[in-house]
């Protein structure tokens, strides 16, 4: 169920998977472009090498995975219903990550760009707030859970 | 009746666990589970306010009512980062 003693295979819905092996960047484009696209937009999230100047050496996610994939296939949904963009894919991987692995790998293909950039940006900051994901950091003197972004008021508990 | 709760990011290091059955009186809500921790777990009460509940890998909230058999996880602020 979480990063520990269970480790699933891949999960994958329409739009979105969850992953445990490296991102395949060059097989999601190929599944995502088309020639009626005038614009093809990716965010590529990476592990950075530190944290507010402390090296970090890796990090390691997990998430809720079966809640993680519905939530972000939700968004999927949303992103094509809301910004009229032709395709998306959101892809997240699970595990130890490296410095400069990528952990999360958003697409989006649309007749022209604006709406691409609107839907992308859209995707990656809503993704980060509201699907049930964390990221344990490892530096050289310990580890820590990652301060997550506070949770939108309509899904906090006590308010 | 019975719930299934799961613990996630440092919920799962403070409460020593990944996932627990809790044994409820009918009539049980969301708020419920939480108070159950609260209660016992100091660390847990400080981040109250920051935890969010799925019921059935759905977000709820505090006043939803659990049946028998119920997923419930609690949830830190998920992995964020500055954008």
């Amino acid at each position: 169920m979480t990063g520990g003693k269970i480790e699933s295979a891949e999960l994958r819905s329409e739009h979105c998977a969850i992953v445990r092996d490296p991102i395949n960047v060059a097989g999601i484009k190929k599944e995502l472009e088309h020639p009626e696209d005038g614009a093809a937009l990716y965010f590529d999230g990476v592990v950075r090498n530190n944290t507010r100047g402390r090296r970090t050496l890796y990090l390691n996610y997990e998430a809720y995975e079966s809640m993680a994939l519905n939530e972000m296939e939700r968004l999927a949904q949303a992103a094509l219903e809301q910004f009229k963009v032709r395709q998306v894919r959101l892809v997240h991987r699970l595990g130890r990550l490296e410095i400069g692995e990528t952990s999360v790998l958003i697409g989006v293909a649309s007749a022209h760009r604006a709406a691409a950039f609107e839907a992308c940006r859209w995707l990656i900051d809503t993704l980060k707030k509201t699907v049930p994901i964390w990221k344990k950091e490892y530096f050289e003197d310990g580890a820590v859970w990652a301060d997550g972004e506070a949770f939108p008021e309509e899904i906090r508990v006590n308010k | 009746m019975r719930v299934k709760v799961l613990l996630f990011g440092q919920l799962k290091d403070i409460i020593g666990r990944q996932e627990d059955l809790l044994e409820l009186e009918p009539g049980a809500k969301l708020a419920t589970v939480m108070t159950h921790y609260a209660e016992r777990y100091p660390k847990f009460q400080g981040l109250s306010k920051s935890i969010a509940c799925s019921l059935n890998q759905e977000y709820a909230q505090g006043t939803a009512m659990l049946q028998e058999g119920d997923e419930v996880g609690l949830l830190p602020p998920v992995s964020g980062g500055r954008s």
